[in-house]
């Protein structure tokens, strides 16, 4: 344990703010690489991809915080919101560039949503994002009480969409969504393990 | 033999290297200073110039080398494409392993300057340079009862890191029916741009069908096989509901996943617009060879 003490000491000293600054830092640097041409002849798809990506792993890193937690004793719980919040940002760049520079046409845009099952599932999970990004702030978790907690289990399904619309859109057999989906059902599974022993103790600690 | 066809896209043919290097700044300082103007509409004169080199050496599906668009460009070079034979079988009269050299001996190698489309929905412009697949077959000799041509790409595992992850099943196979074949818009190219092709376009030896979708027109050919029945083709065996076997460019028809009746040029930058996707990939002379087919349903 005395490596995860040291990662936890030195944790507690960082701020949390600079994963903002550095998330946002390359969400704006790779659109730069692609306005000025350095992000190959289809920058479009190109930055889609690579924002659609990062927001995935951010995502399941947030997702990770609590089994990492459990199982290795490191706590990066202090980081949890920093990192959902930054997700939430990249999610919006990707579905930006989708619906501004991808598809451009407003009935386009909706036409896709409704007809194409993959941009459903991304669709919809961007969705459920939304009331969790508005919520995360000190104020909305006192004010929801419980029900904050109850309401960001929403992350579960939004991966879940996430993983499935990142497997949908890729052609052949390609291992790299199957990993990602098969990582989110993982960690998805330890929580519900988790939280079935966790259970009874709880009663006692709140 | 050969210059059956004639181009509408044109390219002045004694263009120095050094301008279709830098084609896209010199076409942008014309177009900048108003020298580009002609009765042609826009979107017909944009389709007119080719995409530079860099654009058509650097993104490219060819999975043998991995699934990403800057993958073959990356790792291609490690092909051996020297020497080369390709396997002619099936129902010819000259059957055998044939050299690069002897196939193509005595044909018109020309320039032929197409619309490339994607089944992804983007697009290219290549001005290709080859020779017409029906002249290659007159050679072979073709017998009466051939009804399809089949073709291969070469599988080099040890130099190919998608075919040791088995992404699709591979050898990559394709198919056209004979008339299809025949057509004088369908070649098998050895060069762009003048330059003998570069391995992640297919080099040494590749299909052309400009009015198909480009997964149909097969890089890297180690087989010819003339044969009665409709030959298997990759895609279309993967996945017979996104893929047909016909794959003809229309944009009344979309891709399960996509709607096919727009494309994005490549090459265009960050504010590319998307264009009209053209009824045969704006190639109608070949409509008469579907004549009485219903091309929603063999699509």
């Amino acid at each position: 344990m005395a490596l995860a003490d040291r990662i936890n000491s030195l944790s507690r000293r960082l701020p949390t703010w600079p994963v903002y600054i550095l998330v946002a830092a390359w969400v704006a640097w790779l659109f730069w690489l692609g306005l000025s041409g350095q992000l190959g002849p289809e920058p479009i798809n190109t930055l889609e991809r690579k924002y659609g990506l990062f927001a995935l792993q951010l995502l399941v890193a947030g997702l990770a915080v609590t089994p990492l937690r459990t199982w290795t004793g490191v706590n990066l719980i202090r980081f949890r919101r920093a990192i959902g919040v930054s997700a939430f940002f990249v999610v919006l760049a990707h579905f930006s560039v989708w619906a501004l520079l991808d598809v451009q046409r407003l009935g386009a845009i909706w036409a896709d949503i409704v007809k194409r099952p993959y941009v459903t599932v991304g669709f919809l999970s961007f969705l459920l994002l939304i009331p969790l990004a508005m919520t995360s702030n000190t104020w909305s978790v006192r004010r929801l009480g419980p029900r904050w907690r109850q309401l960001h289990k929403l992350t579960y399904p939004a991966l879940l969409l996430g993983g499935l619309h990142f497997w949908w859109l890729t052609k052949g057999w390609q291992w790299e969504p199957l990993l990602y989906l098969g990582g989110i059902v993982a960690l998805l599974s330890l929580r519900i393990r988790l939280g079935a022993r966790r259970r009874p103790t709880r009663a006692r600690t709140v | 033999m050969a210059h059956r066809w004639t181009n509408d896209l044109t390219r002045a043919d004694a263009t120095p290297r050094a301008l279709w290097l830098n084609r896209r700044q010199i076409m942008a300082g014309l177009a900048a200073g108003g020298a580009v103007g002609s009765a042609l509409p826009a979107a017909a004169q944009a389709a007119l110039e080719p995409n530079p080199i860099e654009d058509i050496r650097t993104y490219n599906n060819f999975y043998e080398f991995g699934t990403g668009k800057d993958d073959p460009a990356r790792n291609a070079d490690a092909m051996v494409i020297e020497p080369w034979s390709i396997e002619v079988d099936g129902l010819v009269d000259n059957p055998g392993t044939w050299s690069l050299a002897d196939l193509m001996d005595g044909l018109t190698v020309e320039e032929r300057i197409y619309r490339f489309r994607c089944v992804e929905a983007w697009s290219m412009v290549v001005p290709w340079n080859g020779v017409e697949l029906a002249d290659v077959l007159a050679k072979v000799g073709v017998n009466p009862e051939a009804k399809f041509v089949a073709f291969e790409t070469v599988v080099q595992p040890e130099n190919m890191p998608g075919v040791r992850r088995q992404v699709i099943p591979f050898p990559y196979v394709e198919g056209l029916r004979l008339d299809e074949a025949m057509h004088p818009l369908t070649i098998l190219a050895t060069g762009i741009y003048g330059e003998p092709m570069a391995k992640q376009n297919g080099a040494p030896i590749r299909l052309v069908v400009p009015w198909k979708y480009g997964f149909k027109s097969i890089k890297s050919i180690v087989r010819i096989s003339l044969v009665e029945e409709e030959p298997p083709a990759t895609w279309n065996i993967i996945n017979p509901r996104e893929y047909g076997f016909y794959s003809n460019v229309n944009p009344e028809v979309d891709h399960p996943r996509w709607s096919q009746a727009t494309e994005r040029r490549i090459g265009g930058g960050l504010f590319s617009p998307r264009q009209d996707t053209l009824m045969f990939n704006g190639y109608p002379e070949v409509a008469s060879l579907y004549e009485g087919m219903d091309l929603a349903e063999f699509y």
